[in-house]
């Protein structure tokens, strides 16, 4: 075996990456200073202070009040500077920055499968362009696992029945681990994938490579199946709210609560639809509940979220952008 | 220096005396006692196979992972062993280990009482952990369980085909064993020292035993309900924590690190406590700030109730709660910075002594010390998104619970087993015992941290190759680290039948303990100890001894 199978380091593959080894190598040097220094303390005095003859007696020493003080304030100032930065990081690693390219996730026991807004899909594999932030929005079909990209510096769980979010933005290309780091039965460690940082040239050249068209297209198609269209008109006319310009909104709902129509919403109003109902509506939509699985869901929400009302002037794109972005820090 | 002739002083030891382990014989005499010490003896003797059938698991593991591939053991198999490893470990062994074994031995007579409060309810405390590890074992027999030691849900209540509602409910009982010696400690500690015995003349043992007593008796009622609807859920399909019933996955987690941390805490303590002792007496020194070292194990006690959510951090929590929660972490880390100092500290002009529970104890020093600061890495919200469950994680706890608490558990065996036993152990040997378990240790845990960082994440059975290396120096060092605790197994055990007999007070050391018989008689002490002397007061308290020994 050679040093290089001896990694200290991960690589660095992310913006963020940087940032968080910076904390790390902080942490690193100053705990490693004052282990170091309490070791040589405890080993020296044990040393100077050994015991001779056997019945040697120590002599009395009363404690300074101010070593006390000095060892309770000094270490305290440094862990609320640590607990400052550490904070910051965990904000800049929860704010999506507004460019992001939206990536689907689902996790399964024992597999991690992505959906591309072109409508690409691939299993324990992700194409991703480099220099380009991605924002990974994803779900549990069953227990909870954990979306690690640990040269990313980054994870999160993914729980059923709720949408959680990551991002990153690759500075290097090439194949990078995915893992899956929250224990979720037998084939845990092989719940593995790779994430691949391409080129943007060649990422078009790979999404120009067979689907079965975009996701919100998709979506579309499974909008018309499950007949969604004949209560969700697009005027006010239909028995359903006017789905057109709905994501990122905010709603008012019958008991006069106000929700924002995001992801987790859109997704509970599919499901369970009882539970928030808006307001001047009827609580007369059936429940997908079962009939609806994780990719569908995924698809339906990327057709709802391409939902955007056309601008004065121009022609409707189904393409288009998809409205209110900012959603703020995301636990 | 000054220096006393302490051990000149003879003490009357009647050849004749009846001691605890005489007093009567039989199979009866030890399984309906309501002698602290003999239930001490028992749960010593009931941990320790526990500790040897853990053991046994964490090493076919270590053993799995020296190549990449899953190949010694299949999937399952070693999804069971981490399982039962880490239940067997934290519920059966390392909760009880100094509380139900030392604590129970030694508290009383520490008080200078004859016996805690509620005898018959410290047996039953003994019957109730031998009920819930009846169930623990009885699990492995009929195909183990593979929920990881917490449990999390839906896994546990949906997916999961095996035995967990047998190991759930191993662990609810044996929380009530908890429960009971914490009661009757905390009624003991507040009704029975004997006279003159204020609380700043408490040993800091007796501290920290107390502020372990307060977690056990407020935290572990929060677990036995997680548990029980835990199997609710699993058994009538009442949705609680699993989102396909309408319940909330999350819930399970506050529910069970509200519990599993402050557990942290009932599993380090004692071994702080420990910890004050063994300096003490091996520099015959007052320790270093006592109100300071026993406020602060009072202070853990809060504070440990107040930062569950930081096993939660990548989870699905908001993140200003996820603030809130690393703040409050960052405060629990003073008082531990304080122990450690003040021990440190109470080296200096000291007497200090390099005997076998000393070696422990400096050990334990040293590897709490290195638990406590990567503790701040995994509090620091950004770091830790990427470090949790990774190997980061599991090193960091390996060197609290092992290097601290296991160490401290060992240094306190070899501290008052002369006055458990009324035997002294083969020096040498232990020694080397204590040597070789701190080697090991390191040499199995350190490369964890890098193992962590570099990516590697926890309970898995087969993992890239380029961690192998790391790896393999981990297997290595837990074979030094099994030896290290094999050793004490064989001496402890010979010294027995062939240890040279203790005496009185074997280590010059202070305290109403080392004022009795080795091993003591059954009421602890010929007459109720008077004390006039504080915590730790050598010269006072060698002089008030001799004195009371010669009337």
């Amino acid at each position: 075996m050679m040093l290089t199978d001896f990694p200290l380091f991960p690589e660095q593959a992310s913006t963020m990456a940087k940032q968080v080894d910076a904390l790390y190598i902080m942490l690193t040097v100053v705990t490693g200073a004052v282990s170091v220094l309490i070791f040589t303390m405890i080993f020296v005095l044990a040393i100077i202070y050994r015991r001779r003859p056997d019945n040697e007696l120590a002599e009395e020493e009363e404690a300074p009040k101010a070593l006390e003080i000095a060892w309770i304030v000094i270490p305290f100032i440094f862990f609320m500077a640590t607990f400052v930065w550490g904070s910051w990081l965990y904000f800049e690693l929860a704010r999506v920055p507004d460019n992001a390219l939206d990536i689907y996730a689902t996790g399964k026991q024992w597999m991690w499968k992505f959906q591309h807004p072109s409508g690409q899909r691939e299993i324990n594999m992700l194409h991703v362009p480099v220099n380009r932030p991605i924002r990974v929005t994803m779900a549990s079909e069953d227990v909870i696992h954990s979306l690690f990209f640990p040269y990313f510096r980054t994870k999160a769980d993914v729980l059923p029945n709720r949408y959680r979010t990551l991002w990153f933005q690759a500075t290097k290309t090439g194949r990078f681990h995915i893992f899956c780091a929250e224990y979720c039965g037998t084939l845990h460690s092989g719940m593995i994938g790779w994430v691949e940082v391409m080129e943007p040239t060649d990422y078009q050249k790979w999404l120009a490579g067979g689907t079965e068209g975009s996701l919100a297209s998709q979506g579309e198609k499974l909008f018309e199946k499950y007949a969604c269209a004949t209560c969700h008109t697009n005027d006010a006319t239909g028995r359903g709210p006017v789905l057109v310009g709905l994501f990122g909104k905010t709603v008012t709902l019958s008991d006069n609560r106000t929700v924002v129509a995001d992801e987790n919403y859109i997704r509970e109003s599919i499901l369970n639809p009882q539970e928030k109902i808006v307001k001047g509506f009827g609580p007369i939509m059936p429940t997908f509940q079962g009939q609806v699985n994780e990719e569908d869901l995924l698809k339906l929400l990327a057709y709802i979220k391409s939902l955007t009302p056309p601008p004065p002037s121009a022609p409707l794109s189904p393409q288009a952008g998809r409205g209110a972005g900012g959603e703020g820090p995301k636990g | 220096m000054t220096s006393v002739t302490y051990h000149d002083v003879q003490f009357l030891e009647p050849a004749k005396t009846r001691n605890y382990l005489n007093v009567d014989y039989g199979a009866l005499s030890w399984l309906l006692t309501k002698d602290h010490k003999r239930i001490g003896i028992l749960y010593m003797f009931s941990i320790s196979i526990m500790f040897i059938l853990g053991g046994f698991f964490a090493m076919m593991m270590r053993l799995e992972l020296l190549t990449p591939e899953g190949d010694l053991l299949t999937s399952d198999t070693y999804n069971k062993f981490f399982t039962l490893h880490g239940i067997i470990m934290i519920f059966f062994f390392l909760i009880p280990s100094i509380p139900a074994v030392l604590g129970n031995f030694i508290l009383p007579i520490q008080l200078g009482a004859k016996d805690l409060a509620f005898p018959k309810i410290n047996l039953l405390s003994w019957y109730l952990y031998m009920i819930g590890a009846f169930f623990g074992l009885l699990v492995i027999i009929l195909g183990g369980v593979d929920t990881g030691w917490t449990f999390y849900t839906p896994f546990s209540t949906q997916y999961s085909n095996m035995h967990v509602l047998g190991t759930t409910f191993g662990a609810f009982i044996v929380g009530f064993s908890s429960i009971l010696t914490g009661l009757n400690f905390i009624v003991t500690i507040h009704r029975m020292r004997a006279p003159g015995l204020t609380w700043f003349r408490l040993p800091l043992f007796v501290w920290a035993m107390y502020a372990t007593s307060l977690v056990q008796l407020l935290a572990t009622p929060v677990l036995a309900i997680t548990l029980v609807m835990l199997m609710i859920e699993r058994v009538v399909h009442v949705g609680i924590f699993d989102p396909a019933l309408g319940g909330d996955p999350l819930l399970y987690q506050h529910m069970f690190w509200f519990y599993s941390h402050p557990a942290v805490y009932i599993m380090i303590l004692p071994a702080m406590g420990v910890a004050s002792e063994v300096v003490a007496a091996f520099t015959r020194k007052k320790i270093f700030g006592y109100k300071f070292v026993a406020f602060s194990s009072l202070a853990i006690a809060f504070l440990g109730f107040l930062v569950w959510a930081h096993h939660m951090f990548v989870a699905g929590i908001s993140v200003y709660s996820a603030m809130i929660f690393s703040f409050l972490s960052y405060f629990v880390a003073v008082p531990s910075a304080i122990k450690v100092f003040n021990w440190t500290a109470t080296l200096y002009k000291g007497s200090v002594s390099w005997q076998t529970p000393m070696l422990y104890i400096l050990g334990f020093i040293g590897l709490f010390t290195m638990g406590g600061v990567t503790g701040l890495f995994l509090a620091a919200l950004g770091l830790d998104v990427h470090v949790t469950d990774t190997y980061f994680v599991v090193a960091h706890f390996h060197y609290i619970m092992v290097g601290g608490a296991v160490m401290a558990y060992f240094a306190g065996i070899h501290y008052w087993w002369p006055k458990i036993t009324g035997r002294m152990y083969p020096e040498w040997w232990a020694r080397l015992s204590a040597l070789l378990v701190f080697a090991g240790f390191n040499l199995t845990f350190f490369p964890q941290f890098i193992l962590g960082y570099v990516g590697m994440p926890r309970r898995y059975h087969a993992y890239a190759p380029e961690f192998q290396v790391l790896n393999v120096m981990s297997t290595a060092g837990a074979s030094i680290l099994a030896l290290g605790y094999a050793l004490p197994l064989v001496y402890l055990l010979w010294s027995l039948r062939f240890g040279k007999k203790a005496g009185v007070n074997p280590w010059g050391a202070v305290g109403l303990e080392w004022t009795t018989n080795s091993p003591p008689p059954k009421d602890n002490f010929h007459e109720t100890p008077v004390v006039t002397w504080e915590a730790y007061d050598y010269p006072a308290m060698l002089k008030a001894m001799g004195e009371t020994q010669n009337v």
